[in-house]
């Protein structure tokens, strides 16, 4: 028996994977899931620990997070970003290939698994640019990246523009199972747009975004999957079109799947009255009905993913005047608190948003993670998902303090994170 | 210090924009301006007013004539006037803003008057500094002394805002001067029509209150001020509009389309003009139908009112640490 197996009694196991919900018992063995359920029968001398209600939940896994390593580490490392993530209970990252250097090639994405194994608290996933420097002519080799440990392909905050190379980007992917994620956003349509465009934005004098630079993408993208085949997730939409329109290709039979970020499902374009630097993401923040149409998303099931967006930046590149400043909010460690907060307020049900930062990313990407199962790796989380407290940006453990949610009033604190039955947080 | 005390209370710390100012907020300051014009009418035009009070004018963007009438009118007040031109291009503009703010902040000046090219830059830099801040202009987003003085010099012909109706024709999406007249027009009681191609008004621009033509006669029906915007060719980012000349045609000012307002109906403009652009050169010159001539001069009055209200607030102590 090793030292870590333990048993979490008089939890509230929940687990979206297989629907669980119930109060029992959490069995781990050699880093392992032995049992979980209502009727655990323990072993002799098995160490228990009294969760007094608490829930456990798995490790949650963000599909979108920035950080600044290699390149701009002042603004984030794998391990800061690590630190925050253990902080907000996620157990796996899955890190963009848009630093500097780009991760287009083999040796840098063994780089940055290298890098993680060293430095970080947490699970670390690379993704691969899809294009040779992200920028959106020549493709990436996606079988080496594959095979050195890329679990996916992006460019991360830019589109590829060029339909044609879209196109082949789909096809090549395609033999390989390869999920390739798009960031919708036409740059002809964004032109100088800096936020959501329409009356707000006309009121302060700054150019907008309309809707349709977001869906002239996915729509153009969609005629080409129905071509090449593969697999396409759209990262996150931002407005209510783009719900319908992928729910309609999903009802169409097409294989895209998309996500969407924790923090547009919380606030709306009214949050960057004032110049509010702070909430400037890409996509921007948008309409009300945008933010109520993707909570639909959620529920219906046509949003897959809820992520991050993890997007570090320093106190120079947000203190501009806001056609300037920096987009981005950091966020890997409220994703858990933002989404449960839209379970107590919103009414949006717990398995089904946990799922999306759980089971479902885990699948997309082919990950053995985001599930409580028998013989699965205990990474879980035990949460006080009830609990309230005030996000303060100067308590986060990221390496900037640029969160579009801070002030907010949240629910559900980490307790504890755990990776192979292994306690990472608090340390 | 010998400023007089206000007659009237402007509880405002800084000139940031129209919104934020009441109807009497708007009122008084045009009261104080219309006593500005008689004494910039006198041999002596000069007052003790501001006397020991330093205004800065920092400006990220060129200008002309804002710069010098603010220049003239802290100057008639009895202030120490600096003029700061900051070139946009020189390093990062963000940096340059804060950094000067910070700056100009510790050499204690009372008054700052601040044009930038970004919306919001003046509103960010007066949160770092300790004294009143007046917006020149800030991106596309607000010109409030330009739209008081354009209110004055309606006002002193018309009378009156209630019941008027205002054409402002051309380049919206890019005016900070259209942002704040629509604001300020609207306020006061007056309806507004905003005329353009498609490609040059914003999202949105009916649901701040105004109602929108592509079509400029049928836009200056029943108007009684034809307000003609410059059109800012170095601000387009793209192709907004096919050719100058198929401007002119559809949005520019003659006598032609002019003869669609109300048949006295005045013309202004806020400068500079391009002439033949947005508008007919001898029509811009008829005083009998144009206020260009008179926005300048009001433009200074308007300027030493709001530098002797936002001066007013200050806290009398200019020795503070």
């Amino acid at each position: 028996m090793s030292q870590l197996d333990r048993a979490y009694i008089n939890a509230r196991l929940l687990d979206p994977a297989s629907g669980l919900d119930c109060l029992g018992t959490l069995l781990v063995k050699d880093g392992k899931i032995a049992a979980l359920g209502g009727d655990v029968v323990l072993p002799d001398n098995i160490e228990t620990q009294d969760c007094n209600g608490l829930a456990i939940l798995p490790g949650l896994v963000d599909m979108q997070v920035f950080t600044g390593e290699p390149g701009a580490e002042h603004k984030e490392t794998l391990a800061t970003a690590s630190n925050a993530a253990a902080a907000g209970g996620v157990a796996h990252m899955v890190v963009m290939p848009n630093t500097d250097p780009v991760i287009d090639e083999a040796a840098l994405v063994d780089f940055i698994r290298r890098r993680a194994h060293a430095t970080a608290k947490v699970n670390i996933h690379p993704m691969a640019a899809i294009t040779r420097g992200c920028a959106g002519e020549a493709l990436s080799e996606f079988g080496l990246l594959l095979e050195a440990g890329a679990v996916a392909f992006t460019d991360g905050d830019r589109a590829v523009m060029n339909a044609l190379t879209m196109r082949r980007a789909l096809a090549y992917a395609a033999p390989f199972n390869a999920l390739v994620m798009q960031h919708a956003m036409d740059q002809n349509l964004q032109s100088a747009g800096v936020m959501h465009e329409g009356e707000l934005a006309t009121r302060l004098g700054l150019a907008g975004i309309p809707v349709a630079a977001e869906t002239a993408i996915i729509d153009r993208d969609l005629r080409l999957l129905a071509i090449t085949g593969g697999r396409y997730h759209v990262a996150q939409i931002s407005a209510a079109d783009s719900v319908e329109t992928i729910r309609a290709a999903k009802a169409h039979g097409l294989n895209v799947s998309c996500s969407v970020s924790a923090t547009h499902l919380m606030l709306n374009e009214n949050d960057v009255e004032n110049y509010r630097t702070f909430a400037k993401l890409n996509p921007p923040l948008r309409a009300e009905t945008d933010r109520l149409a993707l909570l639909a998303g959620i529920e219906d099931g046509t949003i897959d993913v809820i992520v991050s967006g993890h997007n570090p930046q320093d106190v120079e590149a947000k203190r501009q005047p806001f056609a300037q400043a920096a987009y981005g909010t950091v966020g890997v460690e409220t994703l858990l608190a933002t989404v449960l907060s839209l379970h107590h307020s919103a009414n949006s049900d717990l398995l089904t948003l946990l799922g999306c930062v759980t089971m479902r990313p885990a699948a997309l990407l082919g990950l053995a993670a985001g599930g409580l199962q028998p013989g699965a790796k205990a990474d879980f989380a035990i949460v006080d998902i009830e609990a309230p407290w005030v996000i303060d940006a100067d308590r986060l453990k990221s390496k900037s303090q640029n969160s579009a949610i801070e002030g907010r009033q949240v629910q559900g604190i980490v307790q504890a994170l755990y990776l192979a039955g292994e306690q990472v947080t608090p340390d | 210090m010998s400023q007089r005390p206000l007659s009237f209370t402007f509880p405002h710390r800084n000139l940031l924009g129209i919104e934020g100012l009441s109807v009497s907020d708007i009122t008084n300051l045009l009261d104080l301006s219309d006593s500005y014009v008689e004494q910039n009418r006198q041999l002596d035009k000069k007052t003790a007013m501001l006397r020991g009070r330093t205004q800065i004018n920092l400006f990220f963007e060129s200008s002309t004539r804002t710069q010098s009438s603010f220049e003239l009118a802290g100057k008639r007040l009895g202030a120490d006037v600096m003029n700061m031109s900051v070139a946009a291009s020189a390093v990062n503009k963000g940096e340059t803003l804060l950094d000067t703010a910070v700056t100009l902040n510790a050499m204690h000046p009372d008054l700052l008057v601040v044009r930038h090219g970004d919306s919001g830059a003046v509103a960010l830099l007066a949160q770092k500094v300790s004294c009143a801040v007046l917006n020149a202009g800030d991106g596309a987003h607000e010109h409030p002394t330009q739209a008081l003085l354009d209110a004055l010099t309606i006002r002193r012909r018309l009378g009156r805002f209630e019941g008027l109706r205002v054409a402002i024709c051309g380049d919206i999406t890019h005016s900070r001067v259209a942002r704040s007249n629509l604001l300020l027009l609207n306020r006061m009681g007056a309806s507004v029509h905003l005329i353009g191609p498609p490609t040059l008004i914003p999202a949105g621009a009916e649901a701040l209150g105004a109602r929108v033509f592509h079509d400029m006669r049928e836009g200056l029906a029943g108007c009684d001020i034809v307000m003609m915007l410059r059109l800012q060719s170095e601000r387009m980012s793209g192709a907004l509009i096919p050719s100058v000349r198929e401007y002119y045609h559809l949005y520019g000012l003659d006598r032609d389309k002019l003869a669609h307002a109300k048949p006295e109906a005045l013309v202004m403009h806020p400068g500079p003009m391009n002439r033949g652009v947005e508008i007919d050169s001898l029509l811009a010159d008829d005083p009998d139908i144009s206020l260009i001539r008179d926005q300048v001069e009001m433009g200074v009055a308007v300027r030493m009112a709001v530098l002797e209200a936002l001066a007013a607030n200050l806290p009398n102590n200019g020795g503070a640490p």
